[in-house]
């Protein structure tokens, strides 16, 4: 998915140059070039692309994963309750089986979110943060 | 306006359970106690931060309470419940979908929302395009949003008390609605977010805990066994085995299965669209205890979507669907009856405490909402062009809290014949539709641009509310439609939910408008926005962190 996917390199790839474009054009440019060279250098700088990239390459897959899983679900319970009615044992049929494990799978996307981001984002971010705030002072 | 009272008035006297005058005791025992709690812990509200934020000092697990508060709302505590008890499985549906959008709101929404934004939606559009129609257009539709749920919990509130106070009659129900909206005004103007946030968090543990205590009940009056419960409900039910499938409610047509694909679809996009949730994320110190407080709002949503089956199904069998769908809010009614059949007057009068203390909390979570949005991005952020002192800011959104409690009101009395849980999956669609692709593409789409976002939440809140007008939720439908008159029929749009259609337009939209923007994206913007959402710069903090 594009979406999420960094662009390779630094920001200047992604657009010729903000040069070429007078990109404040519409809207007096004050605010936004106050801090636009810093923003601009984080946003080049080797570390934050590494933080892009790792953000993109879990959230991008768990996301596509979990809406994938939640409308073959869907599907399933519109398209097919004969199936979602076969017993599994007792009265327990496929349907509260597979609707548990939308629970389930739930419960653990957010559980491996959580962790994965404190292990591998926290510190980059926290790093890029400081540098960004030590320059302003 | 009383004549329209719901269909079941012919039942209505003889429906009242319990003791009226002993669930009146409770029902004001937690009233005073949920003010208290929101007058000890408002503070002074002076600062916009305090107001619109409780000055960004609530911690994760406290906000992620707070956030399951706001989001289990009379809907789901007594809508899927309800639904669960009269039509089986397809009630699961619903609390499928209401659980897994939270993922999006996780990982893709929480924390760039709450580093680039202060108090509203709009400002992270904003930071990204710098537009005042931009800020309008998101002002506008999280209003709309926020008085479609609202006037949903009013309708709720007006059904659930009528069978416990024994109110009958439309004039007694309205005067309940109108009650209602009172105690919400007075929590938002004296509580504000501080308040509201603390009455959230009292609510939410006693609702979980009230609904964890029912469901072993349950399961006990069924030995511990799961499928000996679901065995004992399929039993009670006319339907048979039938309920305990998927098809009831949705299987019966080629429109309603679409119908219900539209719904999941509503479903699971729009909770990271909602703004009364969205906008619960400012109130933590950084973007860190936003995606704590998340994982804790999935936690307590889970589990208590879990005990919702149980309950449920338990309704089926103990109550059965016939005596529900006599009593006055129909399906609504399934847990206060549940809790009739299994602990007596008494525990009726607490669930049905604890779920009008659930609509007050959630409809001042609402109106909070709407008038932060009103006063800070209409007044503030486009009437002063961003020149207002925060006193001023605070006033205008007291004033806004008025009006707006006044419109949910009359609204409430108006909806009160509806299904409040069908009426969220309308208001989900809207917002599925009007806000989330938009604040999707300013966080995550380099090429985004001004036209797009106008093009997408305008299309798609016009989209959603115009295919709603013309389902069969307003006319053609004599059984169902909010215009009884069968001679009436504007209906050409097939399905009840608009979302499969008006949440791919809205996507498509903001893509179409962005590509054919004569007025290039804007780079150094993206790139302040993008470093602002991973890293947190710039961000404000929270009072304690």
């Amino acid at each position: 998915m594009a979406l999420f996917q960094p662009s390779r390199g630094t920001a200047s790839s992604t657009y010729p140059a903000s040069s070429t474009y007078p990109a404040n054009s519409t809207y007096p440019a004050q605010p936004v070039r106050g801090n636009a060279s810093g923003y601009e250098a984080v946003r080049a700088s080797r570390d934050f692309w590494t933080l892009r990239r790792r953000f993109g390459s879990f959230v991008g897959p768990a996301c596509m994963l979990f809406i994938g899983w939640y409308f073959l679900y869907v599907v399933f319970a519109v398209f097919a309750p004969g199936f979602m009615r076969v017993r599994v044992f007792g009265d327990i049929n496929v349907g509260l089986c597979f609707g548990v494990l939308q629970f389930v799978s739930t419960f653990a996307i957010a559980l491996s979110y959580r962790r994965w981001a404190a292990r591998r984002l926290d510190p980059l971010s926290d790093r890029l943060r400081q540098r960004l705030e030590g320059a302003r002072r | 306006m009383t004549g329209t009272a719901p269909a079941a008035s012919g039942v209505l006297a003889a429906a009242t359970v319990g003791t009226p005058a002993l669930n009146f005791v409770i029902f004001a025992f937690f009233v005073v106690v949920t003010l208290v709690i929101a007058i000890s812990a408002a503070g002074t509200n002076k600062s916009t931060t305090d107001y619109y934020a409780g000055g960004r000092a609530f911690t994760g697990w406290q906000n992620g309470i707070a956030i399951g508060g706001d989001y289990l709302s009379a809907a789901s505590f007594l809508g899927i419940a309800g639904i669960i008890a009269i039509y089986g499985y397809d009630g699961f549906l619903y609390s499928i979908g209401f659980l897994v959008g939270w993922l999006f709101v996780l990982m893709l929404v929480s924390e760039p929302f709450r580093n680039t934004g202060r108090y509203t939606m709009a400002d992270v559009l904003d930071l990204r395009l710098r537009a005042v129609p931009v800020r309008a257009a998101a002002a506008l539709s999280t209003l709309t949003v926020s008085l479609f749920y609202l006037i949903a919990q009013m309708a709720g509130a007006g059904a659930l008390v009528s069978l416990l106070l024994g109110v009958n009659g439309g004039t007694g129900q309205d005067i309940v609605v109108a009650v209602v909206g009172l105690l919400m005004i007075f929590y938002v103007l004296v509580g504000g977010m501080k308040g509201t946030t603390w009455v959230q968090i009292v609510k939410a543990s006693i609702l979980a805990a009230g609904a964890v205590v029912c469901t072993f009940w349950v399961l006990a009056r069924a030995g511990f066994s799961l499928s000996g419960l679901l065995h004992h409900a399929a039993a009670a039910s006319p339907a048979g085995n039938a309920v305990l499938g998927p098809g009831l409610e949705y299987g019966v047509s080629t429109a309603t299965k679409f119908d219900f694909v539209s719904l999941a679809i509503a479903l699971v996009f729009g909770t990271a669209g909602l703004p009364h949730v969205l906008m619960r994320l400012y109130t933590v110190p950084n973007a860190r205890e936003a995606r704590r407080s998340v994982v804790w709002t999935i936690w307590v949503v889970g589990l208590f979507y879990l005990c919702t089956l149980v309950l449920g199904f338990g309704a089926m069998w103990l109550v059965g669907g016939k005596a529900i769908l006599a009593a006055p809010g129909k399906g609504d009614s399934a847990v206060p009856l549940l809790a009739f059949k299994l602990g007596g007057t008494l525990l009726l009068g607490i669930v049905a405490a604890v779920a009008f203390a659930t609509i007050l909390a959630v409809v001042a979570g609402l109106t909070i909402t709407a008038s932060a949005s009103f006063a800070h991005d209409v007044y503030a952020g486009i009437m002063r062009d961003g020149d207002t002192d925060p006193a001023d800011e605070v006033r205008v959104a007291r004033i806004t809290a008025v009006v707006i409690g006044t419109v949910a009101v009359i609204g409430g009395i108006y909806a009160k014949a509806i299904d409040v849980a069908f009426l969220v999956g309308l208001a989900f669609a809207i917002a599925a539709s009007a806000n989330l692709p938009s604040l999707l593409y300013s966080l995550f789409w380099p090429r985004f641009t001004a036209r797009g976002a106008l093009w997408s939440i305008y299309g798609g809140l016009i989209t959603a509310v115009g295919l709603i007008i013309f389902s069969p939720d307003i006319s053609g439908d004599p059984g169902t439609s909010l215009i009884t008159d069968p001679h009436i029929n504007f209906a050409f749009f097939p399905l009840t939910n608009p979302g499969i259609v008006s949440v791919p337009l809205a996507f498509f939209l903001g893509w179409l408008g962005t590509v054919t923007d004569p007025n290039p994206p804007d780079a150094a913007r993206y790139a302040r926005m993008q470093v602002r959402a991973l890293t947190g710069v710039g961000a404000e903090r929270g009072g304690r962190s």
